[in-house]
């Protein structure tokens, strides 16, 4: 494999991108190329974590997320454990600090954690010896998803971030996708434009490095890619929204907007996708789309995190 | 019976005092007369000040005393400077009926028979629930001196103008805790640059004015005084000083946090930083610090609000909100006079005249026959708050672990020295 033995990789947790410099994401990104390698490969194992145990602890549903890094486990051989929040004491009243200690106490070299509450992966990291790593937690943060969309990109945009132009569109204010993805992206020097009904705007966001638009036509004009976020159908119920339809005439990429952008324009989903909500029908299933490419860049990704934080303090590298 | 207390400063002048059967006989410069006293106190170095009164505390007895205790926040109220301790009514049982006001009364007694003073405030509707109104006359006679529903804002104006009424018949001042509770429910601290960073949801400050403007407007109509609680906006402020402008009784309390905090306390997920109201934006602590200083804003007081440690854990989402405040109120407050934005004889005004006038307190104004209710602190001293040296049973204050200037060091009540 290809990885740069010589990096010193300084995080114990990786909570959010804000603690990452520009060096630390390219060598990330570069050792999940190395680990992209493993996955075409008939037998798609190798023996890099053996003996290392990573426990995935997802409170809030999650099954993309979850498989992603039990996959991304296995394949280096780690041994990984799940514990979802019905089959733990969480259910039965269990403090956070206490679920984190037990687990603690069975010695993870690295523990997953995606959790409904923003700043939850921050808690147990303060608190807990063992590498954290955030799969999500509330509004705040999903350090992974923008480290694999910035690896789709990179292979799209053939290693080109600067003087890009990427919108994040859609349910910006109760997304983790769109903070992680504003932070990184605007580091790599990616010009980010936002785009929602003020609703589903985030307070300050005028304090944010992007540019704000609430009419889809004139934000995706001339953008080099478009990533559309989930609509999560309880913001209508909430009354941030009047009617999905309603929701749906503004705010849906279809082919018609997309013709707006560059011609080679991307388009990402985090999915699980609502087709014709907020991303249409053809434009899911079209070449332009990176939907699948987010996926398998999801695996090497957590591939490489894992990989990183579980050996941190190991004399040999892999 | 008598006692002295000689060479101590007294708003920039050395003074001594004389006291007698509890009362101020005189204050005069330091050394201008020879008493004959039984007791000599010397206070060089050290500076006078009147007890203060706080307006507005959680003792959580009875119900929670896990957290608190009417002893155990007396004793905090003590050692902080407050000769007067208005408690707020959530508790368990809630304070709405006579036999729980007896038994907070019954409870202070025992603990601090020489003061502080415990001052219950009756809860403005049963359970707190802003359905029906308490019995405030019951709760009047039994020894409250003020009605609020803290905590449960009343969403309901007819109600508030009828508790407003009927409390004015008795003398009994509505303290209102202004917050809508539509506007941002759910909420973790202030909607901002900083919540909208964090991903935690916000509760932006118009709730607080509007239901400020609404009292202020009843209060206008029916002439009828009316208190804001726990101001923490700079748009509450301006609403209070319209209403003052036109002559209407309104007056209005913030607490030591919003003058010396803001939003960014909460960046890191800072779960002592969270309370309600929440901190907000360096803009409206600006704004609160001009208020305390011209008068708009008549009063301070701590909004003392224990909680275990356990309760302030975890995330955003599960800690509880508030703060310990009677340890430390004194010594925070000297902190803006060090800074030039008080002066001592504001401290005066803002923890013990004022809160005097408002909800007819025994108040030591330094002439004679007044209460002798006053503290000696050492302006210079320098301490770190910490489990170990505060006196409520909690100690969760974003100020733990913080260097302060300024202690309480000796505190008499009724001219009885405490410590």
């Amino acid at each position: 494999m290809n990885t740069d033995n010589r990096y010193h990789w300084p995080h114990k947790d990786l909570l959010d991108v804000t603690q990452l410099s520009a060096q630390d994401t390219m060598h990330l990104l570069d050792v999940a190329a190395s680990f992209q390698e493993i996955n075409s490969r008939p037998v798609k194992k190798v023996p890099t974590l053996k003996g290392k145990t990573v426990v995935l602890f997802f409170v809030e549903n999650s099954t993309r997320t979850k498989t992603s890094f039990d996959v991304a486990g296995k394949r280096l051989s780690a041994d990984t454990y799940s514990l979802a929040k019905s089959g733990s004491s969480l259910n039965k009243g269990e403090s956070l600090k206490d679920t984190g200690l037990t687990l603690q106490a069975m010695g993870p070299d690295v523990i997953v954690i995606r959790h409904p509450s923003s700043g939850a992966a921050r808690f147990l990291a303060e608190l807990l010896p063992c590498g954290i790593v955030n799969g999500g937690d509330g509004w705040h943060a999903h350090p992974t998803q923008a480290l694999l969309d910035c690896y789709s990109l990179r292979q799209a945009w053939e290693n080109r971030f600067t003087g890009r132009t990427l919108l994040i569109l859609g349910d910006i204010a109760h997304s983790r996708v769109a903070r992680s993805n504003m932070h990184l992206l605007t580091m790599l020097g990616v010009k980010v434009r936002l785009c929602a009904p003020r609703t589903l705007l985030p307070a300050g966001v005028d304090h944010w490095p992007v540019e704000i638009y609430t009419e889809l036509d004139k934000a995706v004009r001339d953008v080099d890619g478009v990533m559309c976020l989930r609509l999560q159908l309880e913001r209508q119920q909430a009354g941030l929204l009047p009617d999905l339809a309603e929701y749906s005439r503004r705010f849906c990429l279809g082919t018609r907007q997309l013709a707006l952008a560059m011609p080679d324009a991307k388009v990402l989903h985090p999915g699980p996708m609502n087709r014709g909500l907020e991303i249409s029908n053809e434009i899911a299933d079209a070449p332009a789309s990176l939907v699948l490419n987010q996926v398998a860049a999801g695996v090497a990704t957590r591939m490489a995190v894992l990989y990183l934080l579980a050996t941190r303090n190991d004399g040999v590298r892999a | 019976m008598s006692l002295l207390i000689k060479n101590a400063r007294h708003l920039g002048a050395p003074v001594d005092l004389l006291v007698r059967h509890g009362k101020i006989v005189t204050m005069t410069p330091a050394g201008h007369h020879t008493y004959d006293s039984r007791e000599v106190f010397d206070a060089q170095g050290l500076m006078l000040m009147p007890s203060c009164a706080d307006a507005h505390a959680h003792l959580r007895e009875p119900g929670f005393e896990y957290k608190e205790d009417i002893a155990s926040g007396l004793e905090a109220a003590a050692r902080g400077g407050f000769a007067t301790i208005m408690c707020m009514a959530n508790t368990r049982p809630v304070n709405d009926s006579a036999s729980v006001t007896r038994a907070m009364l019954d409870s202070a007694r025992k603990s601090h028979p020489q003061g502080p003073r415990l001052c219950p405030i009756a809860a403005a509707t049963v359970g707190l629930k802003g359905e029906e109104m308490s019995p405030l006359a019951e709760l009047k006679d039994a020894g409250c001196v003020a009605v609020s529903n803290d905590g449960r804002p009343l969403e309901n104006a007819e109600l508030v103008r009828r508790i407003m009424e009927y409390g004015a018949d008795l003398d009994l001042v509505l303290i209102d805790h202004c917050e809508d509770p539509h506007l941002a429910k759910g909420w973790r601290m202030h909607e901002g640059v900083t919540s909208g960073l964090l991903g935690v949801k916000g509760q932006p400050a118009a709730g607080e004015a509007n239901q400020a403007m609404r009292d202020i407007m009843l209060a206008e109509y029916l002439q009828i005084p009316v208190h804001i609680a726990h101001v923490s906006a700079a748009l509450t402020v301006d609403c209070i000083a319209w209403g003052k402008a036109r002559g209407v009784k309104v007056t209005a309390e913030t607490c030591p946090h919003y003058l010396l905090l803001d939003e960014t306390a909460l960046e890191g997920y800072n779960t002592q930083a969270k309370v309600s109201p929440p901190l907000r934006t360096a803009a409206d602590r600006e704004a609160l610090r001009r208020a305390v200083k011209d008068g708009t804003i008549d009063i301070l007081a701590t909004d003392h609000a224990p909680h275990a440690a356990h309760e302030k854990e975890g995330t955003l989402d599960d800690a509880m909100c508030g703060f310990t405040g009677l340890d430390l109120a004194v010594s925070l407050t000297w902190g803006l006079v060090t800074e030039g934005v008080l002066n001592e004889a504001d401290l005066h005004r803002l923890w013990s005249q004022r809160p005097a006038e408002i909800f007819n307190l025994p108040r030591n104004g330094f002439a004679p026959g007044d209460p002798a209710d006053f503290f000696l602190f050492d302006p210079a001293e320098t301490w770190v708050p910490s489990p170990q040296n505060l006196y409520s049973k909690s100690c969760n204050t974003p100020f733990l672990g913080k260097p302060l200037q300024g202690r309480v060091k000796h505190h008499w009540i009724g001219g009885q020295q405490l410590f």
